[in-house]
């Protein structure tokens, strides 16, 4: 059977090309780029060329990339950072739709030491209040954290125009733009960006490879403390496929930008017409527009997101579902419910997420087959249209 | 990703008696939308032999929901309401070949929707209407008679048990504490506390009385305060005059003045009877 992968905002493939850049730095070229030695001394210079990658890909220099192992250190170190370098400033400011890589530092922050978190909420669109942004933010504020793309329903946000409004206040901005990099393009140049975190996965890297932009004249804490790699700002010896495979990455992903934004798009688009037009009760959550080009979040109404995943599954579709059951926890995504996403469609919920791997065909697939598995499990569901409307009357 | 079994699979690919039956004398409905899962059983029983002649169902609900349901209906086909009401969430999840444990709940709305059913069948108030006993988990509306069912049938003996069994606990947490008394309850756990009040009633040396102090504040109160994302430290010890700072949340919840209450009461329960708690600011 054909895997028909559509789960790209949860991890992608490795590109060909990032691979064959890997490879030879595992049992060839594998020394230590801090030796003195040709050997593993000219393997820094590998290391400068991705950092070089990584910044043009992000409008930044390449004194400003600090690589790291993922999206959440990078998250991690850019807070904790913020935090400790403003020590009179007790406040964070965050939204209630970050990542957990996020939304979890903050919670333990509060939890254990005593930071104010100040929640914004969002929308039935998922968007955010600009003037709930302006009053939330003050002169005790350390740091704004507010993601560029949720990875759920791939909403975007207005972060450069947080970030101003952070910068007028004296407060730091860090971003986690894990799903937005390479997807879609990011000038931090003319910001007021002080941190935007990133992870190789996302982008057709491999997995254990990101990094941190750290805007230049941003005081710094280090989170990882040790040897003096990466201009001592994260010790340890350098992950150098990681980092290798990252700049290749990073390089293709300039090149791809226009395939992402029109034959990626395009596909998404198709998918989710064809979805709507086939089967009824069911709903597009997040702001259609302003929305990443290759996600996209659909409720079916008065059935479960997990038997729609295993029965997808059965037929090679990879997808990912915002309800309870697949999570292990029992509480549905917290997305979702931050939106208000009615509970009729919460349980229900489909991310799609495509990358320039699919292909028309697949998409065709998957307009074919989902119709057939709404309708055999809405016939097993003991709720529909009618039901609701009754019990809706009632409450 | 589930580790289902090949029977869960089974059930839930090719489930068994779906649908509503058109001639069903007996229907059982428990879990709602908003939960996540729902099942809604139809049973024709024999009025004269009390034999289960059919049965099917209706499930909103993961895989293991729908596998659970279609297990259930199997299971009872042709036995008599009296045989079939012998059966445990434990036989529908080992006629399974064995569930998840963090899908065992699916396994015990079976069970439940059978009794709700029964309770139909004979004119009785579907336990799930009126639910017998005090509601614990306002989340999920779980009450205390489920919980100690779940708990003595299975055997459970941590808060995160009974919420794979029940649910109980799996929101915002606040039940927690409720869930932990339940469970000693049922476990006669209530013993280990009675030891320390007996020993701890004559005099004590303030080292003494500091010790026990931290034992309480460790085994009884942190674990509930950090639920909510609090903490509490004990900071002296003057005379019968406990004096403790709240931190994290908890410092500047208003209900605070309620955590120092409950911390006095546990301390004069469980410590010594003389005892009052002061928060002090450090």
């Amino acid at each position: 059977m054909k895997t028909i992968y559509l789960d790209n905002n949860a991890t992608t493939r490795v590109a060909d090309e990032v691979f064959d850049a890997i490879r030879p730095f595992f049992t060839e070229r594998y020394g230590n780029p801090s030796s003195m030695h040709f050997f593993g001394g000219s393997v820094a210079r590998e290391i400068v060329n991705s950092r070089e990658n990584m910044a043009k890909l992000l409008g930044a220099s390449p004194q400003e990339i600090v690589f790291t192992s993922g999206g959440t250190e990078s998250d991690s170190t850019a807070i904790l950072s913020a935090l400790s370098t403003m020590p009179d400033r007790r406040e964070i400011v965050t939204t209630r739709v970050e990542h957990p890589a996020v939304l979890n530092l903050c919670k333990y922050l509060a939890r254990v030491k005593g930071y104010t978190v100040r929640w914004l909420s969002v929308d039935k669109l998922g968007m955010l209040d600009m003037d709930e942004v302006k009053n939330v933010i003050t002169d005790n504020t350390a740091i704004v954290s507010v993601m560029w793309a949720n990875n759920e329903t791939g909403v975007m946000y207005p972060v450069e125009e947080i970030a101003k409004i952070a910068a007028a206040r004296g407060a730091l901005t860090h971003t986690d733009a894990v799903q937005a990099v390479g997807k879609i393009p990011i000038n931090l140049n003319k910001t007021d960006i002080s941190f935007l975190s990133l992870s190789g996965h996302k982008l057709h890297a491999p997995k254990g490879i990101g990094a941190l932009y750290i805007k230049r004249g941003t005081r710094f804490s280090p989170f990882m403390i040790g040897g003096h790699q990466e201009f001592s700002r994260r010790g340890g010896t350098e992950n150098v496929p990681g980092i290798v495979g990252l700049g290749q990455a990073a390089r293709l992903a300039m090149k791809n930008f226009e395939e992402e934004n029109t034959r990626v798009k395009k596909m998404r688009d198709r998918l989710q017409q064809g979805l709507l037009e086939r089967i009824s009760q069911a709903r597009v959550n997040g702001h259609p527009g302003n929305r990443l080009p290759n996600t996209l979040n659909i409720g079916f109404e008065f059935v479960e997101g997990e038997a729609i995943l295993m029965k997808m599954d059965e037929k090679g579709i990879c997808a990912s579902s915002g309800s309870a059951c697949t999570s292990g926890s029992l509480e549905p995504s917290h997305v979702l419910r931050a939106m208000g996403v009615p509970f009729t469609a919460v349980h229900g919920s489909i991310r799609f997420s495509l990358s320039r791997y699919n292909t028309e065909d697949e998409i065709e697939f998957v307009i074919e087959e989902t119709p057939r598995i709404i309708t055999t499990l809405r016939a097993m569901s003991p709720f529909n249209l009618e039901t609701m409307k009754a019990a809706c009357v009632v409450q | 990703m589930w580790e289902y079994t090949d029977k869960v699979k089974d059930h839930f690919f090719n489930p068994r008696n779906i649908g509503a039956l058109a001639d069903a004398n007996a229907v059982g409905e428990v879990g709602s939308l908003a939960c996540g899962d729902a099942l809604k059983l139809f049973l024709k029983i024999d009025p004269k032999t009390e034999k289960i002649v059919d049965a099917s169902f209706q499930t909103f609900g993961c895989g293991s929901a729908i596998a659970s349901s279609s297990a259930l209906t199997e299971m009872i086909k042709g036995k008599t309401v009296e045989e079939a009401l012998k059966i445990t969430n434990q036989d529908i999840a080992d006629y399974l070949g064995g569930l998840p444990k963090e899908k065992m709940h699916c396994s015990v709305m079976g069970r439940d929707a059978f009794q709700a059913a029964v309770a139909c069948y004979r004119g009785e108030a579907a336990p799930g209407e009126q639910p017998e006993g005090e509601l614990v988990c306002e989340c999920f509306g779980v009450t205390d008679e489920q919980i100690r069912r779940a708990v003595r049938e299975n055997n459970l003996s941590t808060i995160q048990e009974v919420t794979d069994y029940t649910k109980a606990g799996g929101g915002c947490g606040l039940c927690h504490d409720k869930i932990e008394r339940i469970i000693a309850e049922i476990k006669g756990e209530t013993g280990v506390i009675k030891s320390i009040e007996s020993k701890t009633r004559k005099s004590m040396t303030n080292i003494q009385k500091i010790t026990k102090i931290e034992e309480v504040l460790e085994k009884e109160i942190r674990p509930s305060l950090q639920q909510d994302g609090g903490d509490v430290e004990l900071i002296d010890l003057d005379g019968d005059i406990v004096k403790i700072a709240l931190r994290g949340l908890c410092s500047s919840c208003p209900s605070s003045a309620l955590t120092r209450n409950g911390i006095e009461n546990k301390l004069r329960e469980l410590v010594h009877p003389d005892l009052t708690v002061q928060e002090v600011n450090v």
